[in-house]
Parts: structure tokens; C-alpha cells; sequence
């Protein structure tokens, strides 16, 4: 087999809307996972994603507890919606599955982020999601590059082999 | 499958350049697989392909972030060490199966 007959992908740009621990993460790992690949990659977050490259909140993500049809007890059992109602359950859960993560090797999120630009990966945050929950880049993490528009996000975007993917 | 001769011996790869079998490895063999992906190995890249079979042979999954905290290299280090591939290539290069972690 040879390498060259293969067009591997050249820039991948992930757009994290979402401020729950499992959209973050997937949007963080898809992001470290192509940086280790070798792979460009662009990481651009906006609304409830903003979440996670705040200083105050980015290692306080939480999980749905309500309404998250998923959800199951640790033996396997279905999660009542109620039960996710009462106050410090969802705290629990949302520990409980960092927890589970650290085990694997997952770093928080600060540190993902990190080890995200230590490998050339870059970091956006959304303009319009900035001014609407009036943050400023002082309140986002370090590791944040700039704030930018949408049509400058699809600048970011150039290339023959990229792909932007929403989570 | 693939194969190349260090110092005699003839070491066989995969279709991806893995080594097929791990206890042939040796620095020499090490050498010649970085100079297949234009890498010249050097005593800090020895020292984490080392780092690395130690580890696989624990039985442990190799992520980044344990090659990061090993004290070695810090994982800016690592990816100047092995551009575009910090697990892929350093395990590559180490003689050991290609990575199964996502991290």
C-alpha cells in the first residue's frame, strides 16, 4: 500500500456550541486527536461552549441529569427524571464522570486545552456569543487565541482537505 | 508488510511501518525507522522510545498526557520530538503496536 495514494485530511475546524461535560469533551478530544495526527486544527467556541474556555466556569462543567434520556444508574438501570431533580444529584453525577475520565487519562479541561495548543492546535472564541454574555478576553483562558466572527472563522476554514465539524 | 536490514538482521513492518515484532528492537533499528520518516533519532527521542517500552511491556496505555508527566519531556517537547505524530511515531519508532488511546 502505498502512502501517497492516500489524501489524509489536512485541517479540521470543530465548533463547540454546547456547555455540558459530554459536548465539551467530544469537541476536546476530537480536537487533541487530530492535533496528534498531525492534523491543523481549528477549535471555535460559541454560546453555551464559551462555558469552557471561561476561567470562572471551565473546570465546573456539569451533565444533564434532567431530560437526558441516556442518563442510567451505575449498574445499568434506568435514571428517573425526578431523581435527577433533587438538589446535589446532578453535582454527583457530574463529579462521578470526571472522576471516570481522569481514570482514562482525560485531563480537565484547562489542561486539555493546553495540551491542545502545545501541539499547534489554536483556540477561538465567538464574537457575537462574547459580546451577548458581555465576557471579555480577559475572563477567557490563556489559551484562547482571539475573538472572531463567523465569516472570519471561515477564513480559518480554507483549504482543500478541511472539514468543519459541529458538535 | 515490509522489511528493512540493521546491521544484519532483517526486521519485518507492517503496512503502516510497524514493527511486526517488538523484541528485535534495539537503538540501531530505531535509527533507521526514524530515518524512514525523516527523523534523526537523537539521545532525548531514545529516551522516551525507552520510556514507552517500558511502559508497554507494564501493560499500561500510553496517552500523551503520561509521556507529559514522566518527567522526560514536557508534551510541547514531545511534539517537537515527533512532529505530526507525538504517540504514532514515537511508538513507531519504539518498536511497539500503534497506539490505541484516544488521548
Amino acid at each position: 500500500m502505498n502512502s501517497t495514494d492516500k489524501k489524509p485530511l489536512q485541517k479540521v475546524c470543530i465548533i463547540c456550541a454546547k456547555g455540558s461535560i459530554e459536548d465539551v469533551y467530544a469537541s476536546l478530544v476530537m480536537a487533541n486527536g487530530a492535533v496528534m495526527e498531525g492534523i491543523e486544527t481549528r477549535l471555535f467556541f460559541t454560546f453555551f461552549g464559551l462555558d469552557a474556555i471561561t476561567k470562572k466556569t471551565m473546570m465546573k462543567l456539569h451533565t444533564a441529569t434532567v431530560g437526558n434520556p441516556a442518563m442510567r444508574m451505575p449498574g445499568g438501570l434506568p435514571f428517573p427524571t425526578l431523581l435527577g431533580a433533587i438538589p446535589g444529584v446532578e453535582s454527583g453525577v457530574s463529579s462521578m464522570m470526571r472522576s471516570q475520565m481522569e481514570k482514562l487519562d482525560i485531563p480537565p479541561v484547562d489542561e486539555f486545552l493546553e495540551m491542545i495548543t502545545a501541539g499547534g492546535g489554536e483556540i477561538y472564541a465567538c464574537k457575537l456569543a462574547i459580546d451577548m454574555f458581555k465576557l471579555k478576553k480577559e475572563d477567557l483562558s490563556d489559551e484562547v487565541k482571539d475573538i472572531i466572527t463567523i465569516g472570519q472563522f471561515y477564513e480559518l476554514a480554507d483549504g482543500d482537505r478541511t472539514q468543519i465539524i459541529f458538535t | 508488510m515490509s522489511e528493512i536490514t540493521v546491521n544484519g538482521k532483517t526486521i519485518n513492518l507492517n503496512d503502516e511501518g510497524f514493527m511486526t515484532d517488538s523484541s528485535q528492537w534495539d537503538m540501531d533499528v530505531a535509527k533507521e525507522l526514524g530515518k524512514l520518516d525523516g527523523i534523526e533519532i537523537t539521545n532525548d527521542h531514545l529516551k522516551v522510545l525507552e520510556y514507552l517500552r517500558e511502559k508497554t511491556a507494564a501493560g499500561e496505555t500510553l496517552t500523551i498526557r503520561k509521556v507529559g508527566k514522566s518527567g522526560l519531556v514536557d508534551i510541547k517537547g514531545l511534539y517537537k520530538l515527533f512532529p505530526g505524530g507525538p504517540l504514532k511515531l514515537s511508538s513507531k519508532f519504539a518498536g511497539i503496536n500503534k497506539p490505541t488511546s484516544c488521548v
